[in-house]
């Protein structure tokens, strides 16, 4: 799994810190998303795929092929 | 669950639910019905980037053809659903359609209200749907005045976005201050500040009773005093209702929304999520109806694991956001008027800083004016509510 985030539909919400600590986190000036993995392990895919579905800027995408 | 799905709505809602269904392990057949024509698309952006011009419309698109088709769900779209047969949990269509399945998610969300005699008026909008958002841009000029009826959330981020296309707007409704009856007056007086700094005129305080015309083209807004504040331009956004009118008549209980239990579900195999969704909130123990885009997605997602037999209360933390010029506004629980206010963080005179709002002696929400992170931290002290049910 590859997850890439997109800074600029970022809201800022936190959604995705409080579902997946371990691979999001939120920058202290602006809240703007921090990718902490973008690569992680199959443990957390049904959780960061749950991250990109609720994310409410639409700013997670996640591919199945890496 | 191995019967089929219909998700009734094709918006945030509708297509969260289809993907928590598949991620969940659902493998069996999903339709989902949309009124309009449009794949999946966001609304949020339609009152900022989208009305602003800096997104196209495709930028506003929820997924990606590539990834909805993904889904292996079928997308029946432009056709509106026009009733519910609950016991047979058949919806018709307007095109004459008749889907029937195992289980059904209504998530038609909002239509928005309108005032008296707009119906057919030339220069009268409202912004609910896409289509609303590129009629409106497509109005907007330097040399015609906007008058936003609304004070709200959807009215004060319109006013903002038309007033920084240089265009001369007003912003009108009953409240002291846009936002008052949530922020109360420390932070809506703020916002006020604001609004009024970067040019645009508030004109506050008074009801809007309806429009004046000539010839079929609306000229100004009517306010409750007798006063008409001339417009060549006029959004109306001054709330919504739930999209149920279609099932009157259906047996599915609707009041302010479609009435449901704990689990979201209002009949046997019958459930609701989003906007239009009024459930039982366990936590807070009451019946609760959120109009907003995070909502959405997570009423979506116990939806679908409650579809599939989970069986648990959705217990969400109420959560908005709302850009207005440069202010970044985060508002976790419930904001009341009459709440006790301290800051907790950062600084009023910074433009940066947390308040948490106190009702007797308990803290019911906590709003972030350009700290989104650290409200976000602060949500934990939130009385009452459990953060994202089941999960830390």
């Amino acid at each position: 799994m590859k997850v890439t985030v997109d800074e600029d539909k970022c809201c800022g919400a936190g959604t995705c810190v409080m579902l997946a600590p371990d691979v999001f986190d939120q920058r202290d000036d602006d809240g703007i998303v921090i990718l902490l993995d973008e690569t992680p392990g199959e443990g957390l895919h049904a959780i960061v795929r749950e991250a990109a579905s609720v994310c409410p800027g639409v700013a997670i995408s996640v591919s199945e092929d890496a | 669950m191995t019967g089929d799905v219909l998700v009734v709505g094709a918006s945030a809602a509708g297509l969260a639910t289809v993907e928590a269904l598949r991620r969940k392990g659902y493998q069996g057949r999903v339709t989902v019905l949309g009124a309009e024509a449009h794949l999946p698309y966001d609304r949020p952006p339609l009152s900022k980037q989208v009305l602003a011009g800096t997104w196209t419309a495709e930028q506003a698109g929820l997924r990606t053809p590539d990834v909805l088709s993904a889904l292996d769900a079928e997308f029946v779209l432009g056709d509106p659903a026009a009733r519910l047969d609950a016991g047979a949990r058949t919806v018709h269509t307007e095109s004459g359609r008749a889907l029937t399945a195992d289980a059904v998610v209504l998530a038609t969300g909002l239509r928005p209200r309108t005032l008296p005699g707009q119906d057919g008026l030339a220069g009268v909008h409202v912004l609910r749907t896409l289509d609303d958002a590129l009629a409106l841009r497509a109005e907007l000029a330097p040399d015609k005045r906007v008058v936003v009826v609304g004070d709200g959330v959807l009215g004060a981020e319109i006013a903002a976005t038309v007033c920084g296309l240089g265009v001369p707007v007003t912003l009108a409704g009953p409240q002291a201050a846009p936002l008052a009856y949530q922020f109360g007056p420390l932070a809506a007086g703020l916002l006020a500040e604001l609004h009024t700094a970067r040019g645009v005129e508030l004109r506050l305080g008074a009801g809007v009773t309806g429009l004046s015309e000539v010839d079929g083209r609306v000229t100004g807004v009517r306010l409750e005093t007798g006063e008409v504040l001339p417009a060549e331009v006029v959004v109306v956004a001054f709330g919504a209702a739930p999209a149920t009118d279609w099932l009157a008549g259906s047996g599915v209980l609707c009041d302010n929304g479609v009435v449901c239990d704990s689990r979201c579900r209002t009949a046997e195999g019958i459930y609701a999520a989003g906007d239009v969704a009024r459930w039982h909130h366990e936590g807070l123990d009451v019946l609760l109806r959120l109009e907003n885009r995070t909502n959405a997605t997570e009423q979506a997602v116990a939806v679908a694991g409650n579809i599939l037999g989970e069986d648990r209360p959705y217990t969400p933390v109420p959560y908005f956001w709302t850009n207005q010029f440069d202010a970044r506004i985060h508002v976790h629980g419930t904001l009341t008027a009459d709440a006790e206010v301290s800051i907790v963080e950062g600084d009023l005179a910074a433009g940066r800083f947390v308040a948490r709002y106190r009702r007797a002696g308990e803290v019911v929400g906590v709003l972030g004016w350009n700290m989104p992170k650290q409200a976000r931290q602060h949500r934990q002290e939130i009385a009452g509510a459990v953060v994202l049910a089941g999960k830390p």
